[in-house]
């Protein structure tokens, strides 16, 4: 700022024309994915929440009609925030909490690392809609091993996706089942915290529990924000996996979804992100849908904001 | 192990047999768990797979090992009516999809990561806020853009074509990756007066290779697991559906058992894990990238 009044030489000038128009070339491809991907729809979406449109009359302005609809006479909108509620606590929070027990229980391992690394990957990697329809399978109440298992045992065996107290805790455990991603965050977490803390904290005396809990939760605990943040908001989005299991324990699987009873059973796994569908593509109210649209992107947004906090890291640069 | 040889223990022995015992204690602790786990995540596929090789007959009942090994269910599947062209519609999907988000966020997280300019902390946020949107968000305007105004629902086109525009995901885990790259070689470059399209492609990205490995490997995960994008836009042109949304269609369009649609299941899931035990390393440190690092 010191240069502020001195006059800018020519040559400098046309530098910083030529870095400025150099820039602007290497960013073009986004800039114009924001404009046209994300810029646009979003004031549309915001636009649509106000309007009456159904994809072939003009739309027709009608207030915040859309959003009463969506908060008074929608029959399933509390519902299924409800629903996507408890999903964002207990699916995130047995996430995290797993991740971090299988990640730390893979730095233990000295036998045979690589392999079990391996192994409790692997199912991370499968696609959502087979993972699913594995899932399905193997807890479907009348064939499926695991309620074979529980039988044999003595346990009590609950119809899972097809009972509405069971359907949540079984899509939970689909999502546990898939751990690999956070097994590998925590994993490389707990292998930086450094070696001299562990080894000061045992001169003083201290324990597994106590170097877990003064040690390795201080070290890791950008991670762990990192995780339950991002984690919330897939949450959010949680879409595939909530429909999928709906259709095949219902065993409605049409192509169109039109006769397929939405959150079966009985609600239980209907969420915000399938309204948006609903509405839209099912019962043609863009303008309704459009409300449900940005309450998601409402919170979503709410949730990015914290990890665009520099003490997140996420900003960091070089410079 | 007689009396005579064995010498009294000293204080020493003692500790040092204690420490051993549990050492080796902690090891069985530490591998049961292991193999525990091993279980929860692997029998699933296993039970898959036993299941896909039953007879028809078999497969309605709650037998976990099959009787006889039809493997030719699995011919079944590959020759069922539009699962050869789910199959090359994903392909394309993927293919195409993977090739041009490298081209499109290759540069623009060049740019991100070290190029200064005003703005470029907006960008980087607007980048995160991208990645982080839920695709439902914007789904109603996409839609009527795409059907109304380009005509193109019914085709795969309307999510291929915005990966050539820069994916915010790939973009941000190329900027992370970038971040490491020292300036210096990149200065090096710009002396012996080569441009900065040239220093990206002679000198960045050689040594991004691992970058860039993990990205299309998510790409290409993301577009063969991808099922919201497909019912949009394709789910009225069967002929254009692909695996993963043909796959939730499987089992009720043919009312059969679950042998058939446990093959299919398999079938899906295959290329990934085999792309998976080609690229392990790549995609691990993908992951980690992720993660932040400050």
């Amino acid at each position: 700022m010191a240069l502020v009044g001195t006059p800018v030489p020519a040559a400098l000038k046309r530098k910083r024309r030529r870095e400025a128009l150099r820039t602007l070339a290497f960013l073009s491809p986004w800039l114009i994915g924001f404009a046209v991907f994300f810029a646009y729809p979003l004031l549309s979406t915001a636009y649509f929440s106000f309007m009456r449109y159904d994809g072939f009359s003009a739309p027709t302005f009608r207030g915040l009609q859309n959003w009463s609809y969506v908060f008074t006479d929608y029959p399933s909108f509390w519902q299924g925030l409800r629903n996507t509620l408890w999903l964002v606590v207990v699916m995130v929070a047995l996430r995290v909490a797993f991740g971090l027990g299988i990640g730390l229980l893979i730095t233990k391992v000295k036998t045979g690392a690589g392999v079990f690394r391996t192994l409790f990957y692997l199912p991370y990697l499968a696609p959502p809609v087979a993972a699913t329809i594995a899932f399905a399978f193997l807890l479907n109440p009348g064939t499926g091993p695991v309620n074979a298992l529980l039988g044999d045992l003595g346990l009590p065996t609950p119809g899972w996706f097809t009972d509405p107290d069971w359907s949540k805790p079984a899509l939970t455990m689909l999502a546990m089942w898939g751990i690999g991603d956070l097994m590998v965050i925590f994993m490389a977490a707990l292998l930086d915290v450094p070696k001299e803390q562990y080894e000061a904290a045992e001169l003083d005396g201290a324990g597994p529990v106590q170097k877990f809990r003064f040690v390795t939760i201080p070290n890791i605990s950008p991670i762990v924000l990192f995780a339950v943040v991002t984690g919330v908001i897939q949450t959010m989005q949680y879409y595939t996996q909530a429909i999928v299991a709906g259709k095949v324990a219902s065993g409605v699987i049409g192509g169109s979804g039109q006769q397929f009873e939405p959150g079966y059973p009985n609600g239980s796994t209907w969420t915000l992100p399938q309204m948006v569908y609903n509405l839209g593509f099912q019962r043609a109210d863009y303008g309704s849908a459009c409300v449900v649209a940005l309450i998601l992107f409402v919170i979503s947004m709410a949730f990015t904001s914290l990890l665009l906090r520099r003490k997140s890291g996420l900003l960091a640069s070089e410079d | 192990m007689t009396a005579t040889i064995s010498l009294p223990l000293t204080r020493r022995d003692a500790a040092v047999r204690v420490a051993r015992r549990r050492a080796a204690l902690h090891w069985v602790a530490v591998h049961s768990l292991a193999v525990a786990a091993a279980l929860f995540f692997v029998l699933p596929f296993v039970f898959v797979f036993l299941t896909s090789v039953m007879t028809d007959r078999q497969a309605i009942t709650a037998d976990l090992w099959p009787h006889t090994w039809q493997w030719d269910n699995f011919v079944k599947v590959w020759q069922t009516d539009g699962f050869l062209t789910w199959w090359r519609n994903t392909l394309l999907y993927a293919g195409l999809g993977t090739v041009l988000t490298v081209l499109s966020s290759l540069p623009v997280a060049y740019a991100l990561a070290k190029f200064r300019f005003r703005g470029r902390n907006l960008a980087l946020m607007a980048v995160i806020s991208m990645m982080m949107l839920p695709p439902q968000v914007i789904i109603i305007p996409m839609y009527l853009f795409w059907a109304k105004q380009l005509h193109l629902t019914g085709t795969l086109w309307p999510l291929i074509i915005p990966m050539a525009f820069g994916d915010a995901f790939s973009i941000f885990l190329l900027r992370q990756f970038l971040l490491t790259v020292p300036k210096e070689y990149i200065e090096a470059a710009r002396i012996d007066g080569c441009s900065e399209f040239r220093t990206l492609l002679k000198v960045v990205v050689p040594m991004a290779k691992p970058a860039i490995a993990a990205v299309a490997l998510f790409q290409f995960f993301y577009c063969w697991n991808d099922y919201f994008g497909p019912q949009i836009y394709a789910s009225d042109n069967q002929g254009a559906w692909t695996l993963s949304y043909g796959l939730a269609s499987f089992k009720a369009s043919h009312h059969t058992n679950w042998n058939l649609t446990m093959a299919a299941t398999l079938l899906v899931m295959a290329p990934v894990i085999v792309l998976f035990f080609f690229a392990q390393k790549a995609f691990i440190e993908g992951v980690t990238l992720t993660g932040v690092k400050g």
